[in-house]
């Protein structure tokens, strides 16, 4: 009896999972590990925190408080003030606004247009291909930092123009990545399919090509905007780009480091986020990765 | 034969495809791989042509011409009359329709992230053969059922079938948008024996079964699985068609030597005779299609061949009823 139950449990299960939509299976996959469950916590806490920091932190950012210059963490301010009494925690709130505007922007920007681009080489070849490749090879001369400096020092400081001169600092990646993609997925004899079938090329590059060579972009995407955090750090530490009423993790890493032996928390706490979104960003692509692709189906 | 014009329904003529070889920062021109180099046949509605010959003998290109996924260098393919060797790239898509493809690699030539059902129902949307979502569905369920598939499998993705289930696959979204000619290029050498024989057997249903009379061209290396599909078998060497017959005038009378050799090549399944068999072997290599031969391209290779045999190249003569050949010797 008790066999018979169990088998009837056995056909029940098998068959829920053969109904089991898409969606539901991108979710379970997603969340399996526990470290993208972790990672996609601490990505919601932030985008929150970005969200409603007007709401969250307790004081104004930018508010000068010169009595309670330099404080260690305490009670009143729970991760300490800078030298003019600005309190770090508020400042920490508001800074995730700024590096995830920035960084999404960046990528979402630079993703889009290096991945056209990318494709469009890599499944034209001849001309197209030497044009757009050389154009950046020569972009990718130069060190990021170095070129995203020249356009914002050239472009002047505002968010926008610091986003601009990220994105285009950024786009030799993306552009060679989708590239060299494409010449390895066009090879494939479903791409001569689509032609076979008469299929245009906008709908081969974008429902076949695309799709095939997508994925290392995901990790790429991810990787790259702990990256765009950092370089924009950079550039609001020298000075260049964001204006000084805009705080950022990076130039709250940049004006904390030099009390790193008195006071360890301003150039700390800034950096400890940093790390963790970067990293939880990248465990996000890891993850994303596993779940989308239709070949781990049934493994994972 | 009196048959009338109208019935051939795809004519090829002295096609030619040679590929350049660029060097250098401006791809200067250095050498030319004459893949296909002069062939003429000609096919009618119904019938089946096998293309037979080794690696690198350029029957993969032929059928790439003649679905003009290549641009041929030269000569003319005849579809249903009109010329369409030099028909620019972007008025080709209703030639697309009619002419349709079957590869030889299952796992490669369908999309991984795509499902079974939308790879085969994709050239009706390309070419708007249906209007609603619903007739969508039903038409892809009927190609399912016609190459014998479940159609409960149409949100299955490529990786799930086996090597068998995925050339299904592919032979329903050959005949998807309803072609007159399907190419099939080399279709079951990827596949294991008890496989190859189900889809050469559905191939020819097909063929039986459906009420417009499809037309292969059916490119194999197995010279069996050509011999039981054809009606008439084209064999290749070196680019160019050196015999042309039916398949029992091929096994029981090949005149071409190298017919003849490859031929004694099949190897025969009882040991005794596989053992007393004469086999006719060609010295030497076959010569790159980059520098070929002057005159008859098997002449270095050839034990009939005579002097005269460097100097002309052998047209394709007809010897008898029906088989052609190109030789100079016979």
């Amino acid at each position: 009896m008790a066999d018979t139950i169990a088998n009837i449990d056995q056909i029940v299960q098998s068959q829920s999972r053969a109904t089991v939509s898409e969606w539901q299976r991108f979710v379970r996959t997603l969340t399996q590990r526990k470290v993208v469950v972790f990672a996609l916590i601490i990505i919601a806490l932030t985008v929150i925190t970005a969200i409603f920091a007007p709401w969250l932190s307790p004081y104004d950012p930018n508010e000068k408080n010169f009595a309670d210059s330099l404080q260690q963490p305490n009670r009143k301010h729970w991760l300490g003030t800078d030298l003019l009494g600005k309190d770090t925690l508020s400042r920490i709130i508001w800074g995730a606004r700024t590096s995830l505007i920035v960084g999404i922007a960046t990528c979402l920007a630079s993703a889009i247009l290096g991945s056209t681009l990318g494709m469009l080489a890599g499944y034209m070849g001849g001309v197209v291909n030497t044009i757009i490749m050389r154009f950046m090879d020569a972009l990718m001369g130069f060190p990021m930092i170095v070129l995203a400096l020249l356009l914002a020092g050239v472009l002047g400081n505002g968010m926008q123009n610091v986003i601009i001169a990220l994105t285009v600092a950024n786009l030799p990646g993306y552009t060679r990545l989708m590239c060299g993609m494409t010449l390895a997925v066009k090879e494939n004899d479903y791409i001569l399919a689509q032609k076979a079938i008469g299929s245009s090329n906008l709908r081969t590059l974008f429902l076949h090509i695309l799709p095939n060579s997508f994925q290392p972009m995901i990790i790429m995407i991810s990787t790259a905007l702990g990256g765009i955090i950092l370089a924009e750090a950079g550039l609001s530490f020298l000075g260049i780009g964001l204006s000084h009423e805009e705080v950022t993790w990076g130039g709250l890493v940049a004006s904390g480091y030099s009390y790193l032996s008195t006071h360890p928390m301003l150039a700390f706490a800034p950096g400890l986020c940093v790390m963790l979104v970067v990293f939880s960003f990248n465990i996000l692509g890891d993850g994303l990765r596993d779940a989308l692709d239709p070949r781990l189906r049934g493994v994972l | 034969m009196p048959q009338s014009k109208n019935d051939v329904v795809l004519e090829v003529k002295d096609l030619k495809m040679h590929f350049p070889i660029t060097r250098g920062l401006f791809r200067k021109v250095v050498g030319m791989v004459k893949a296909v180099d002069g062939i003429s046949f000609a096919l009618k509605r119904g019938e089946t042509l096998g293309l037979v010959g080794e690696s690198g003998c350029g029957k993969t290109t032929v059928g790439r011409c003649i679905s003009r996924l290549y641009q041929p260098t030269s000569g003319e393919i005849y579809f249903k009359g009109k010329n369409i060797a030099d028909v620019p790239e972007k008025e080709l898509k209703p030639l697309r329709r009619n002419i349709s493809m079957i590869f030889q690699d299952p796992y490669s030539s369908l999309d991984p992230r795509q499902n079974a059902g939308s790879i085969v129902g994709e050239p009706m949307v390309v070419h708007r053969l249906v209007k609603s979502r619903d007739e969508y569905k039903e038409k892809v369920k009927h190609l399912f059922e016609i190459v014998g598939l479940n159609p409960e499998l149409t949100t299955r993705y490529p990786h799930e079938f086996s090597g068998g289930q995925r050339q299904r696959i592919g032979i329903a979204r050959a005949l998807a948008a309803d072609p007159d000619v399907i190419i099939c290029d080399e279709p079951v050498s990827a596949l294991d024996v008890s496989i190859q024989a189900q889809i050469i057997n559905l191939l020819m249903d097909l063929k039986s079964e459906g009420e417009k009379r499809l037309t292969y061209i059916f490119i194999a290396h197995d010279l069996s699985v050509v011999k039981h599909i054809s009606d008439r078998i084209a064999v290749m060497y070196l680019g160019r068609i050196v015999e042309l017959t039916t398949p029992r005038e091929l096994y029981n009378n090949p005149l071409h030597p190298y017919t003849q050799a490859l031929l004694s090549a099949v190897p025969v399944p009882d040991p005794e005779v596989e053992e007393n068999r004469e086999r006719i072997i060609l010295e030497g290599e076959v010569p790159s299609p980059l520098f070929p031969p002057n005159g008859c391209a098997l002449h270095q290779r050839c034990p009939i061949a005579t002097p005269e045999c460097s100097k002309t190249v052998p047209p394709l003569r007809e010897c008898s009823e029906d088989h052609w050949v190109a030789c100079l010797r016979i």
